[in-house]
Formats: C-alpha cells, sequence, structure tokens
C-alpha cells in the first residue's frame, strides 16, 4: 500500500462524510492508504487576498507543517476549495521569505515552516500517480451508459498557477470519468462558478447559476453531474430549480468507489440512476 | 524575599508563595478572583509577564508560584455572553455549535487561546472540532476546563470558548454518552421511600450530634 499523507477539511466530516469513506474505500482498491494527518485545522476555507493581513495564512500554513511534520512532503485533498486555499497559501509564502520568516515567528509553538509541501488533489493523484490506464485496468464495475458530466467548478482549476489543469479546457476529470467507463457529458458550464458562499446570503442568485449548470449539462446529454467540492455538491444539488432537468448530483469519489466495486455511499438518485443504467450494475447486486 | 508588581505597583513578597497569596501578603483583600484556591474553580484568571521576557503568559493565581521581578494583573471575570438555549430543543447534530455561537468560524487557527490555557489543553483543537461540528471531540478535549475565560480574553476571533465547550459537553452527555442504567435504579429507589427513615434521622439530629456522625462518616478510599 502506498501511504499518502491526508487533510480532510472540516467538510468531510460533516456534511461530505460519504464522500470521504467512498473515496478511501476507493483509493484503497487503488493500494493507497490515506493517512489522515494527526492533527489539523480548517485550510482558510475562503484563501485571502490580502497581501499584508497573515493572520489568514497562519491556518493553512499550520497544516502545511503537520505534514512536514509526519516527515512526508506532500497531502493529499479530496475538497476541492482545501486543496485551492492551501496549494495557494504555500505558494503565498514560497513566493516570499520575508512572510514566511514572520509567520513562524509568530507561530513559535510549531516547527518552522520550511516550504516545499505539496497539495495535491484526487484528481491529480489520480493522474500523476495512480495513472489513467491503471486505474481503467482496476474498473471492476464499467460505468458504461452512464452520460456523466464533470463539474470542475472554480477553485480546482483557477487560478491557473494552482490549477489541477488548464482553467479553459481541462481534462484530467474528463480522463477519469473515461476510464472509469461512462461517457462524457462535455458541457460549457464545466468551469463557471456555481455562486459559492452566496448561498448563504443570496440563495436566488446561486438558483439562477446552479438552474444554468443543470440546464446545460442536461442539453449536452449528461444524465448525472460530478463534483469535487461540498459546497459544489450542496448548491447543486440543493438549490436545483424545481422545473426543469433535475439531474443527479454524485462526488467523484462516489463514482470511483462504484466502479472499483468498492462501498460507494452514493446518494439514492444517483445509485437508481447507475444500477438503472450500467450492465454490471445487476451482476453487481447479485455478488 | 523577591519583588512583584501587582497592578502596576512593586512590593516586597517571601520566596514559594502563589500569586494569590502574594496578592495577600501584600495587602489585598480578594473578594473577586479568588474561590476555591485549589486549581478547580478557574476564578483566579490572571495575566503575567516576566523581566526580558516579551511573553504574556495566563495562568490561575492559586496555582502559580512568584518568580522575581513578575508583573501580575488580575481578570477577575470575563465579560462574554453564553447562548440562550434549551437543551432539550437543540439536536446533538454538527451545526448545533455555530448554529448558537457562529463567531467560531472567525478562527484563524493562531493557537492563541491554546498557548494561554492554563489547563493545557488543545483549545484550538477543540475550536477546529467544533467547526467540523465533532460534538464527541469537543467534549474530551475540554473536559478539564475551569472556566477561567483566559482564552476568550485572549482570542482575536473574540470567541467565548468555554462557553461553547459547556455546550459540547451538555449535548454529548444529554445525547452521545449511554444511558446510565444504575441512575434510573437509584431514582426509583428514592421515589419509593426507601431512604425516608434515614432522612428524618438525621433532620431530627442536634448539631453536636449531626456533627458527630459528619465526622464519622463512610469516605471513599
Amino acid at each position: 500500500m502506498k501511504r499518502i499523507p491526508y487533510f480532510p477539511g472540516c467538510a468531510m466530516k460533516d456534511q461530505a462524510r460519504d464522500y470521504e469513506r467512498a473515496a478511501q474505500a476507493a483509493l484503497a482498491a487503488l493500494g493507497c492508504e490515506l493517512v489522515e494527518l494527526p492533527r489539523w485545522n480548517c485550510c482558510g476555507t475562503v484563501y485571502s487576498l490580502a497581501n499584508d493581513d497573515l493572520m489568514r495564512h497562519v491556518g493553512p500554513v499550520r497544516n502545511l507543517i503537520r505534514v512536514q511534520d509526519m516527515g512526508e512532503d506532500r497531502v493529499l485533498t479530496l475538497c476541492a476549495m482545501c486543496y485551492g486555499t492551501l496549494r495557494r497559501s504555500a505558494r503565498f509564502v514560497a513566493a516570499d521569505p520575508e512572510r514566511l520568516s514572520r509567520i513562524n515567528a509568530f507561530m513559535s509553538d510549531e516547527h518552522d515552516y520550511r516550504g516545499g509541501v505539496e497539495v495535491l488533489h484526487l484528481l491529480g493523484l489520480l493522474r500523476d500517480v495512480v495513472g489513467y490506464e491503471n486505474l481503467a485496468s482496476k474498473v471492476v464495475r464499467p460505468l458504461t451508459g452512464v452520460r456523466a458530466a464533470p463539474y470542475y467548478g472554480c477553485t480546482l482549476v483557477r487560478p491557473r498557477e494552482v490549477g489541477v489543469d488548464n482553467p479553459d479546457q481541462p481534462e484530467v476529470f474528463e480522463r477519469v470519468l473515461s476510464a472509469l467507463g461512462a461517457e462524457v457529458a462535455e458541457f460549457p458550464y464545466k468551469v463557471e462558478c456555481c455562486g459559492a458562499y452566496l448561498t448563504v446570503g443570496a440563495p436566488a442568485i446561486v438558483a439562477g447559476r446552479v438552474r444554468d449548470i443543470v440546464a446545460s449539462a442536461a442539453a449536452n446529454g449528461a444524465d448525472l453531474i460530478v463534483t469535487s467540492c461540498p459546497l459544489c455538491q450542496f448548491n447543486l444539488e440543493a438549490r436545483r430549480p424545481g422545473i426543469g432537468p433535475r439531474l443527479p448530483v454524485a462526488y467523484l469519489g462516489q463514482l470511483l468507489a462504484w466502479a472499483l466495486g468498492a462501498d460507494a455511499c452514493l446518494p439514492p438518485e444517483a445509485e437508481a440512476l447507475i444500477q438503472g443504467t450500467t450492465p454490471a450494475a445487476a451482476g453487481a447486486q447479485q455478488r | 524575599m523577591l519583588t512583584v508588581y501587582i497592578m502596576g505597583k512593586g512590593y516586597r513578597v517571601p520566596e514559594g508563595l502563589t500569586i494569590m497569596k502574594a496578592m495577600e501578603y501584600a495587602g489585598y483583600r480578594l473578594v473577586r478572583g479568588c474561590g476555591c484556591r485549589g486549581g478547580y474553580c478557574g476564578a483566579c484568571a490572571t495575566v503575567y509577564r516576566l523581566p526580558g521576557d516579551y511573553r504574556l503568559y495566563a495562568d490561575l493565581a492559586c496555582q502559580t508560584t512568584v518568580q522575581d521581578g513578575m508583573y501580575i494583573a488580575q481578570l477577575p471575570s470575563t465579560p462574554a455572553e453564553r447562548a440562550d438555549y434549551q437543551l432539550s430543543q437543540v439536536a446533538p447534530r454538527g451545526e448545533a455549535l455555530l448554529a448558537l455561537y457562529p463567531e467560531l468560524a472567525r478562527c484563524v487557527a493562531c493557537n492563541t487561546c491554546t498557548r494561554s490555557c492554563p489547563q493545557k489543553l488543545e483549545v484550538m483543537d477543540a475550536v477546529q472540532a467544533a467547526l467540523r461540528g465533532d460534538i464527541r471531540q469537543v467534549a474530551e478535549l475540554t473536559f478539564d476546563c475551569v472556566q477561567c475565560g483566559l482564552c476568550a480574553m485572549r482570542c482575536p476571533a473574540e470567541i467565548a470558548h468555554y462557553h461553547v465547550w459547556q455546550l459540547a459537553r451538555r449535548l454529548c452527555g444529554a445525547y452521545l454518552t449511554p444511558r446510565a442504567q444504575h441512575l434510573a435504579r437509584r431514582v426509583a429507589e428514592v421515589e419509593s421511600g426507601a431512604f425516608d427513615a434515614e432522612l428524618d434521622r438525621l433532620m431530627g439530629m442536634g448539631k453536636d450530634e449531626l456533627a458527630k456522625a459528619y465526622q464519622a462518616r463512610d469516605i471513599e478510599p
């Protein structure tokens, strides 16, 4: 088993437990053991754009120190938001030793962060560590016939310097879904923002965006939307319009687990769709 | 003898005293900021600095001995609002803590709370557990909290930690911990009048007799 240091983030322990359980099971099937950081704190959620407010970078950098304390130089996230925030903070301190030394001086209760911890997202791990072909060879329940729309959202691909792939024409999500046997529904809204935290104060704005995203996926033949962010997942599910297409939404980790024959913890709508579509599903049920 | 500065004024006090006793030696009569004198009640929150050291230390006055040159200030009370709730109406779900204490989300993980805890609790880890809705973990991490309020006074996010911890422990005790079966049996015993005769006997005793009985009571080893 390959040991991969793992930063869960808050949502994986609450709203997105199913994503975590499914991803852990799926990665175990791929020979990767997720080793949760023994201590960790919130990534910071929204990356701070204030260059001079170093306090906002203390939280993310503290997590990077935890990775360093494990004797490791990389850490995996499942959440796109944690991925963006941790990765950007790592770059922020790498870009300016003065900032890093001030943050280190403030955190006198920790070892100094030396830099160099790489933050990975599940998609990047599947591409760079597991490999598409290797992934495809491990599939036992191919998602044949499922037309899945890969929804990147923002923080996986933007800004460019931290994105897991090209911000305008990414392909890693598509390649992974193809490796799982799904048909990929290309749709132009795949890197549009879902509205994120406006869901708290201005849910109508989010509902409008979600309506467009879902309609675009449906118009391009999708019968399922796949996410990698608990906030996107929440918005796409909870803010779906009451009329028009209501596509099921599932996490990447859940489809991965399904295809690899692991416990997928799928939401009922998505599970029903996959059960009803894939030829392997009937056989899998009998097992 | 050594010199300490209490609320900005210098005093010569004997070595080996606690901060609390040194204050009394210096002539203070403590009507607030003093309770059990045993480190349990959390009333005597105190901050101090030492000469040549920039750090602001926080501790309980009854548990900390004076050092030469110590600058001492007491914080007899922490202004903090406890959320208004009926425990029976609060579901023990992750969002319960955040719903009643939304300022938890302002935590930037600076760890100042942990550094200021006289009980040496992992206070920031508890805030983080609260943020991710792990009520049981919060209750476990804060079991030894004495509610002195020092974390709340130092927190840049202005969280009133100890009120949150109390809610978490209450939720944990009320909903997440198995019920003690012997408690129900004992309550039934009390209600059936099993102890009435013994209570009547005690109520009928004079002061001296009662004192004697108290001295001779069974004490757990």
